[in-house]
């Protein structure tokens, strides 16, 4: 299979899968049913369709395996065999059956683990094996977790629903929680491995999903803008041999400067309804970095307060660390070093804190506290990209 | 749907109640009692149970029966109570154990059908 192939195949099954299974939702009832029948309609399109070619009606092949399936696993359940045999595809969609698609497989009843595990199976049809490689989890590990969510489902009755308006801001909250960990995922893995999922294009297809069916909803937009930031990024993060390339010594002019602006825009329209979220001020830092045409024209003045105000919606110490990474370039290292060094009980374990500790010692004058900074950091990293990195700047 | 909602006390909760006035004391109780009576069409049963110091645990998988004293699990969190609702599914469920005024953890279980 070539890799071009592969990404079609998946992108394909991703558009129709969720329909899919909100479609044999409607009709059968019951999650963990539909949610068998897509995934064994998907896994005999990934061994068809590389030999057969795409079908013309990608959706409609899907439905006509599933229906088959069903057919045959429901043979006692004459109720279903009669929907099923009357039922038409294309099915008119429903756009709520997505979002209730969504909103069951984020459900806080269920470990975000498995929340996870399962927006990725249900909602973009990838395969237990594909959730297992993008993860770097034994598959036998997330078919468990996938399992266990869908017993819970059935058996502690979670309903397939959208939330009522009172509680819709706190599960939506929960639903881009999961997005947003897809993103981080993803974020800092190479595009080395031919075989493996990109998450972050998974995570931009659900935030843009999500915006299509939620429009109104400001923090949706802004974490897709952020997820967008990134993207149009990407190109300048990584030398062709897959090594990481820090953000001064990014070539800009490799970025997609069309599509920063396009997210831009999104971020200030979403903007404009006055409802900030911690997903907005991320993407807005985002862009401070994005719309600089040279490292020394990024505006940290703006990012510091962009910091501040996400401190006080969201405070984490991981956000703290990040301004004063900025506060460096505006009030200088000492000030820096000093804010750091009031993180160190709460993120002595996050290898940023001392790779960060080390640029810091390191333009302070104090190489020798620098380098043990940067082999405390190296220890904590487990990314390949960040160890060389790191290693670089011990043995310089 | 049937859950059995486990009402489950923690040391600290003990010993704020303890801690309060006889007046308090009522307060935090009618608030209790208002809970059951606005959830009334959904509760099937349940019970406040006594003190975990006197439960008592029969094992019976280590050959003859063993009685011990306390309850199954020694923690500092305990069943203090549970009641037995009907309602459509497990948010509906959620919704009536996010405002439960007493102790401070509510585990649901499904029972089974």
């Amino acid at each position: 299979v070539t890799d071009p192939l592969h990404g079609q195949l998946a992108r394909v099954v991703r558009d129709h899968a969720g329909q899919l299974a909100a479609a044999l939702m409607r009709i059968t009832g019951d999650f963990a049913t539909a949610e068998d029948l897509v995934q064994d309609a998907v896994l005999a399109a990934l061994e068809r369709w590389p030999v057969d070619g795409i079908p013309d009606r990608p959706d409609a092949w899907l439905f006509t395996v599933a229906r088959r399936r069903a057919l045959d696993v429901l043979r006692r359940e004459n109720t279903y065999r009669r929907k099923l045999a009357q039922l038409q595809w294309p099915v008119q969609p429903e756009p709520e059956d997505r979002l209730r698609l969504i909103f069951t497989c984020c459900h806080p009843a269920l470990a975000q683990p498995a929340q996870i595990a399962l927006t990725l199976r249900v909602v973009c049809g990838l395969t237990t094996a594909q959730i297992a490689r993008a993860f770097l989890v034994p598959e036998a590990t997330i078919g468990q977790r996938i399992t266990r969510a869908k017993r819970k489902i059935t058996d502690a009755a979670i309903p397939y629903r959208i939330p009522d308006p009172d509680e819709l801001g706190t599960r939506l909250t929960q639903v881009l929680a999961v997005i947003y960990l897809l993103l981080n995922e993803g974020y800092l893995s190479t595009t080395g491995q031919a075989e493996s999922r990109n998450l972050v294009d998974d995570a931009e297809w659900l935030a843009r999903l999500l915006h299509e069916l939620m429009p109104t909803e400001p923090e949706v937009a802004g974490l897709l803008a952020l997820i967008r930031l990134h993207r149009a990024r990407a190109d300048g993060r990584f030398t062709p041999d897959g090594a990481l390339i820090l953000l001064p010594d990014q070539d800009r002019s490799r970025w997609d400067e069309a599509a920063i602006a396009d997210a831009v825009a999104l971020l200030i329209r979403a903007a404009r309804q006055r409802r900030p979220g911690p997903y907005q001020l991320q993407a807005a830092i985002v862009a401070c970095h994005a719309e600089a045409k040279r490292w020394e024209d990024t505006d940290w003045e703006q990012i510091v307060v962009l910091y501040d105000m996400l401190l006080h919606l969201a405070p984490s110490p991981v956000t703290r660390l990040h301004r004063a990474i900025a506060l460096r370039h505006t009030d200088g290292p000492k000030a820096a070093l000093a804010e750091v060094d009031h993180l160190a009980d709460a993120l002595d374990h996050y290898h940023l804190l001392h790779a960060t500790r080390a640029d810091l010692l390191r333009e302070l004058g104090d190489p020798e506290l620098a380098r043990a900074a940067a082999e405390r950091a190296l220890q904590l990293t487990t990314n390949p990209a960040e160890q060389a990195v790191l290693r670089e700047r011990i043995t310089a | 749907m049937k859950y059995v909602m486990l009402f489950i006390e923690t040391d600290e909760f003990a010993s704020t109640l303890r801690g309060m006035g006889p007046e308090e004391r009522e307060r935090a109780f009618a608030k209790v009692g208002e809970w059951f009576a606005a959830n009334a069409a959904k509760i099937r049963g349940g019970n406040k149970l006594r003190a975990p110091e006197t439960a008592t645990t029969v094992r019976l998988d280590q050959g003859e029966p063993v009685i011990v004293d306390g309850p199954f699990i020694e923690g500092k969190e305990v069943v203090s109570g549970y009641t037995e609702i009907e309602v459509d599914n497990l948010d509906e469920a959620l919704r009536m154990a996010k405002t439960w005024p007493g102790c401070p953890v509510v585990e649901i279980r499904p029972v089974e059908p």
